[in-house]
């Protein structure tokens, strides 16, 4: 008896042993970004590599300021992020609770034309947008980003199926008794309700337009005016093969605003997202 | 990363207006289209009428600024006998399976591991998720100097054992390594995540049964585990053809400082130019619209394909 309880613990302490592993494997290219910000491009250089933080991070992050409008492209990102972010919150949410819970001519066909534009490639639109938005004259600034995300088929399918689920319809038709109309319902008594399933959205949003990378380096076309990916990218093909420790001051630098956002709703990100994965 | 359709209830019906006040067809219901609308109007503009526009497009020749001129199929027919065009489809394919097969196998290990580790659960899913939910520019950044060779944290690895550098980000099967490298890392946890949720679906009193008919944990694994745990391994398959087959951050930032003529070149020999790169490349650098519809529309046609290729097989071993 005695055994097999110190066999069990010996193996849930291997098994933890390869999870940290595992989890040191996912960590250490922060840690890596880290000790190359904190040295100068010659200690980066120089045989044997650093392993331990260095004493040049202020250094580098001047550098970085001198190259680069940090802060500018931030606040760049941050504007985009969170103008489509309250966008995407307000008419996905808005269109999901008609999906879910109303009855109309063209209901079915509707929903159904939404699930196929889900599975449309992004680069085949990508040409006439370039055009189109050329056209309107909206190529090198911030609308590009902006209008064209401002509503997607995930966050209505997604608020859809979480609003079947958690608005009950006796409880609509209690505010329809009250003499509620149809905004008053989705503010009054659809919204509060659904809290978690747009906190989740919200999050998802923000951290997929804070990474955007590739519609914004063809959209963006004032090198001065960008995201801060885009001058990320720039900083990098211009310095990246001589001044490593301010190239990667810079990708550092750009991963705090994601961590904080990740570290407030990871809870919910994780669990919401495994769960949707399953229930297919 | 999205979610699988969920199984479809039977909508609840609500009258919306009361029946006292009968009102038909579209002024009755303007208010729901009205809330419904903005997704389709943004759709008509920047998604139905651009996909037509690009399907037109590609008969033409067109760089962006002058009148277009017809072209028939000439640029379909270019583009299956286009070598460039196929070596980035060989590419894209090459680097998928090096980071796809890896990643399912260290996801599934993982994720066996978590559902039986008890403690710590909370904290090994905000670790392992955490690769997946930062930004590739980034990413690329710090792999970019992992796999420097001339003072990269591998080839010390490797010299430190006395083995020979690879010149990693110069030479055709070093670009491919990591940039798979890069796609493994970013995508292990995240799968190992879904996998785990599949594994807590499945009834613990299966694996009771299968221990009391003497199974071994392997026996288990591939008797009860595997076959209840194909729905999932499908849409992580799934969603890793999708991204993966349209992969463009990894390789353009990776290799912007290695690339000859153009960022969008996938290094020397263009050895990491995967499709979607291509397409940047003859669209936006090459200033050849008109082609780089066409291409857009091959690629589409290789990511549809591969879907369906990939569904088929775990589909039909299911079935065996």
């Amino acid at each position: 008896m005695a055994s097999t309880i110190k066999g069990s613990r010996r193996r849930g302490i291997a098994l933890h042993a390869v999870l940290v592993i595992g989890l040191l494997l996912s960590a250490f290219p922060f840690y890596w970004a880290v000790i190359m910000s904190t040295h100068t491009s010659t200690e980066i250089f120089s045989y044997p590599p650093k392993l331990l933080p260095g004493s040049h991070f202020f250094e580098n992050v001047r550098h970085l300021f001198d190259n680069i409008d940090f802060f500018g492209s931030m606040l760049n990102s941050l504007l985009v992020a969170v103008s489509v972010t309250v966008l995407v919150l307000f008419f996905d949410s808005l269109a999901a609770f008609v999906f879910a819970k109303f009855e109309f001519p063209g209901r079915k066909l509707l929903f159904a034309l939404l699930m196929a534009i889900f599975m449309v490639p992004a680069q085949l639109a990508a040409i006439p947008q370039f055009v189109i938005m050329a056209k309107l004259g909206w190529i090198g600034s911030m609308t590009a980003l902006i209008v064209p995300a401002a509503a997607n088929a995930f966050g209505i399918f997604w608020m859809r199926q979480y609003m079947k689920g958690a608005i009950h319809d006796e409880l609509l038709d209690a505010a329809k008794l009250d003499g509620a109309g149809f905004l008053r319902q989705y503010w009054h008594v659809a919204l509060p309700v659904v809290r978690p399933g747009l906190a989740f959205l919200g999050i998802f949003t923000f951290m997929a337009q804070w990474n955007d990378y590739a519609w914004p380096l063809i959209a963006l076309t004032n090198p001065d005016n960008v995201t801060l990916q885009v001058a990320l990218s720039q900083l990098n093909g211009n310095h990246g093969t001589t001044d490593y420790g301010m190239v990667m001051t810079g990708a550092l630098l750009a991963l705090v605003p994601l961590l904080i956002v990740f570290a407030i709703g990871a809870r919910q990100i994780i669990g919401d997202l495994a769960k949707g994965a399953v229930r297919g | 990363m999205t979610t699988l359709p969920a199984v479809e209830k039977p909508p609840t019906v609500l009258q919306d207006t009361p029946a006292a006040r009968p009102k038909t067809g579209f002024r009755r219901y303007w208010h729901l289209y009205a809330a419904i609308s903005p997704f389709y109007l943004l759709f008509l503009a920047f998604g139905l009428i651009p996909v037509g526009f690009s399907l037109y497009l590609s008969f033409h020749r067109w760089d962006g600024l002058g009148s277009m001129e017809w072209a028939g199929l000439a640029q379909y027919q270019y583009l299956l006998t286009d070598s460039d065009f196929w070596q980035s489809i060989g590419n894209t394919i090459i680097i998928w399976a090096l980071a796809t097969f890896p990643m399912i196998f260290l996801a599934m290990v993982t994720a066996v591991m978590l559902n039986s580790a008890v403690r710590f659960k909370n904290v090994y899913r905000f670790a392992y998720f955490l690769p997946n939910v930062t930004s590739i520019v980034a990413i690329a950044i710090i792999f970019g100097s992992v796999f420097s060779t001339n003072f990269g944290l591998m080839n010390a690895l490797l010299q430190a054992v006395g083995l020979d550098q690879v010149a990693w980000l110069n030479t055709p099967w070093g670009i491919k390594v990591a940039i798979a490298t890069l796609m493994t890392w970013q995508w292990t946890g995240y799968n190992a995540i879904i996998f785990l949720a599949g594994l807590q679906t499945i009834p613990s009193d299966l694996y009771e049964a299968a221990r009391i008919d003497g199974a071994g944990p392997v026996q288990t694994f591939f008797r009860i585990t595997l076959p209840l745990m194909r729905p999932v391994l499908l849409f992580v398959l799934v969603v890793s053809t999708v991204t993966g087959l349209q992969s463009f951050a990894e390789p353009q930032v990776l290799l912007q400082t290695t690339a000859n003529e153009s960022t969008f070149s996938g290094g020397p020999d263009h050895a990491g130019r995967t499709m979607v790169l291509y397409f940047f490349q003859q669209t936006f650098d090459n200033n050849d619209f008109g082609y780089g519809a066409a291409v857009a529309w091959g690629i589409f046609l290789v990511v549809v394909l591969f879907s369906i290729i990939n569904w088929r097989l775990v589909q039909r071993r299911g079935e065996a």
